[in-house]
């Protein structure tokens, strides 16, 4: 834009979104500069192009999409922003890799505050630099209100896979140990707690955090001794071993008692009629291990301030119907299963 | 979690299970129905059967208020939901429970029925003084347990002069139901030799309306609250009523019922409801004098009169055995729909809609056994 050109600078206090900010016009254009580009300012989007040009490095690349609808868009220990940042970057971890570059696109309901978006986009930027992984592209619309909830965030995520791994989920035998990085339910919980209507107090914050630092800790440490990794966002630790048992035709058998799970979480899940298995988390990571390298990844994985409670929770076992078990602390058995349908909490 | 970890004390499950296994006759079947759904979640969550002996059964009874509501006021609430100025306010657990043909209330929401998931009679009532032009009606379901909370709402409605809202009641009571079931089924055999009473119902009701039939027909009843430690220590109580003759009602939830119940809550709700001459419930059929409706001089809040519901006979899968489920007379597994085309996530029977209900309670946390029986 011509800096000579008078412009009033966007109301970043009380001015709201209205549909010229997503007409391909100045407003648009201002939009970016003052509010993206401030925020996420990096040497790829400062040269203001409609792609990210770079060097493609040797070797497996992977490469990951997720979309960020949560609700409401801030939430204890974080918010959309750096939800979307987190959230992609552990997608492409999860493969070993390390993640290189992300973008984002947003859609943006009329009538949003501009102050809501540019804390958002602040709070993406601070999370993307503490990562080291930029947002070197991306797009803006904006959508009559009522058709979106405020804004919708996708991020796409790019990183490279050091030479000689492979994770996979079939790739799990019986007999792997299934390594948990911390406790759960934290993100879950923290998001429910200032939902409309069910609002209730708790000290807990989000998990929210981007875990390609320990995962290089754990490849350096076990390297292809790691089948597969998972983070257990969205249907928890149960949606995600059931995954994995389902992939590689395997079952589990984990221990209720070697789960962290925090009182806080415990609590509210007691109160809501939730299982902390079912729960999101947006910060831990489930690796599964060969039974010989467990005890070494859980050392290096503990020396991290991301896997300081990473505990062994459980092992694959022979099963073809593909179960996950779980001994309770009560002393005896039960199935950890997929979620079915929304969480809703019990009524008596 | 403080006073509740208490009562999950696996070395106390352990010390109680050897009582039980110590004191059980090995010559004698003890078949144990738990009424209620929070009992059954609790056996099913803590997978407390592994830690009886065979010849210890535990029969999941009828006692989740979702399961037993029948297809007929499933219908009649998508009807009420489909009017255009109506917002249905409904607990999240009735959502998927399937009526006639497949619809549910999920499903007419998804096809801009107004209906909202509450987590309270409360949040109800302030969708009402929020919305002045709205209907809004409350689906008002559950037990004595929830009867209370239901009575609350009104009594504040009726303070504020809200027009607007009303309550579509589908409260029923648990002394007839149990009657019901000890009295046999309309075919099937009933096999049930003691009773796990309700807790939070008889922190309402008190332990004295179990007294009459436990002399009548002579089954131990042993009232306990919903943790996992409580259910244990109510079947080592009736194994030793049942072991010394004794046909008694006992209470091993002293911490919160007493024989008389909350006095208070028994008034307010004789203030306001009247017993229906009959009911249906799912897996029961037709139980004379078990649910209560709005009394004449609160018809304004009855949805039942203010919108002329009429009575709908909706009708079960015919494969289903809920019925029989329900009354003992069947496991899960020996219904052909189970784990086949009826799934907690495709439910067509009662039972495994709620995950209080004995087939998906089976289902979510108990399947395993079943492979390892045939396996061994």
């Amino acid at each position: 834009m011509n800096s000579k050109t008078y412009r009033r600078r966007l109301d970043l206090e009380h001015g709201r979104i209205d549909l010229s900010h997503g007409s391909g016009g100045r407003a648009m254009a201002q939009l970016i500069d003052e509010i993206f580009h401030a925020a996420l300012a990096n040497d790829w989007l400062s040269r203001g192009n409609d792609q990210a040009a770079f060097d493609v490095a040797a070797g497996r690349m992977v490469m990951t999409t997720d979309g960020y609808v949560v609700s409401p868009l801030f939430f204890p220990g974080g918010d959309i922003g750096s939800l979307a940042v987190h959230g992609t970057i552990n997608d492409v971890a999860m493969a070993g890799a390390r993640p290189l570059y992300l973008s984002a696109s947003f859609i943006i309901e009329e009538g949003f505050p501009l102050a809501d978006l540019k804390r958002i986009a602040d709070s993406m930027g601070a999370a993307a630099r503490a990562a080291g992984v930029p947002v070197v592209t991306g797009d803006t619309k904006v959508v009559e209100r009522g058709k979106a909830d405020g804004v919708f965030i996708s991020t796409t995520g790019i990183g490279v896979v050091p030479a000689g791994l492979d994770l996979s989920a079939e790739k799990v035998l019986p007999g792997d140990r299934v390594i948990l990085s911390g406790s759960i339910g934290d993100h879950g919980v923290a998001v429910m707690s200032k939902r409309q209507n069910l609002t209730f107090d708790t000290d807990l914050v989000s998990d929210s955090a981007a875990l390609h630092g320990l995962v290089a800790a754990m490849v350096e440490a076990a390297g292809s001794a790691i089948r597969v990794m998972r983070d257990p966002t969205r249907g928890g630790i149960a949606a995600t071993l059931n995954e994995l048992a389902q992939a590689s035709g395997v079952g589990f058998r984990i221990a209720e008692d070697a789960l962290p799970v925090k009182p806080q979480v415990a609590a509210a899940c007691e109160l809501l009629g939730l299982d902390p298995l079912h729960v999101a988390n947006e910060g831990k990571l489930v690796a599964i291990v060969a039974p010989d390298a467990a005890e070494a990844l859980l050392a290096a994985m503990r020396v991290h301030p991301l896997g300081r409670d990473a505990a062994i929770i459980g092992e694959a076992i022979e099963d073809d119907h593909r179960f996950v078990q779980m001994t309770t602390g009560f002393g005896g058995g039960r199935i950890v299963d997929w979620l079915s349908g929304e969480q809703l909490p019990r009524i008596c | 979690m403080k006073y509740i970890d208490e009562y999950r004390d696996g070395g106390l499950a352990r010390t109680l299970a050897a009582r039980i296994a110590d004191e059980a006759d090995p010559a004698t079947l003890y078949r144990f129905m738990e009424f209620c759904g929070g009992h059954t979640h609790a056996i099913s969550r803590y997978g407390i059967a592994d830690l009886l002996p065979g010849n210890i059964r535990m029969i999941h009874g009828p006692g989740c208020p979702v399961c037993v509501l029948p297809v007929g006021r499933i219908d009649a609430a998508i009807r009420l939901a489909q009017r255009p100025e109506v917002t249905l306010c409904t607990y999240g657990d009735l959502m998927r429970v399937p009526g006639s043909g497949g619809a549910s209330l999920l499903k007419v929401k998804a096809a801009g029925a107004d209906i909202r998931m509450v987590y309270s009679t409360l949040d109800a009532i302030r969708i009402a003084e929020a919305e002045p032009l709205r209907e809004v009606v409350f689906f008002a379901i559950g037990f004595e347990t929830t009867t209370p909370a239901t009575m609350l709402a009104i009594r504040f409605a009726a303070e504020r002069k809200l027009a607007n809202f009303s309550i579509f009641c589908n409260h029923v009571l648990t002394p007839p139901a149990i009657r019901a079931i000890l009295d046999g089924g309309e075919s099937d055999h009933v096999g049930i030799d003691g009773l796990v009473g309700p807790a939070h119902v008889s922190t309402v009701i008190g332990t004295e309306p179990y007294e009459a039939f436990a002399k009548e027909a002579q089954k131990p009843v042993v009232v306990a609250g919903f943790e996992p430690l409580d259910v244990m220590h109510a079947i080592l109580m009736l194994v030793r009523q049942i072991n010394d003759g004794r046909h008694e009602v006992e209470n091993q939830y002293v911490r919160a019922v007493t024989r008389a119940g909350n006095q208070k809550a028994q008034a307010g709700i004789a203030e306001m409801f009247e017993l229906r001459e009959s009911f249906e419930w799912r897996g029961l059929g037709t139980v004379p004098l078990s649910a209560l409706r709005l009394k004449q001089g609160y018809a304004a809040f009855d949805a039942e009169r203010r919108f002329d519901v009429e009575d709908i006979a909706g009708r079960d899968n015919p494969a289903c055995e809920c019925g029989a489920i329900l009354r003992g007379a069947k496991t899960p597994t020996q219904c052909k729909l189970f784990g086949t085309v009826c799934t907690p996530d495709t439910p067509m029977g009662a039972c495994m809609v709620s995950s209080e209900g004995a087939c998906a309670a089976h289902w979510t946390y108990g399947r395993f056994r079943d492979h390892a029986k045939a396996a061994s």
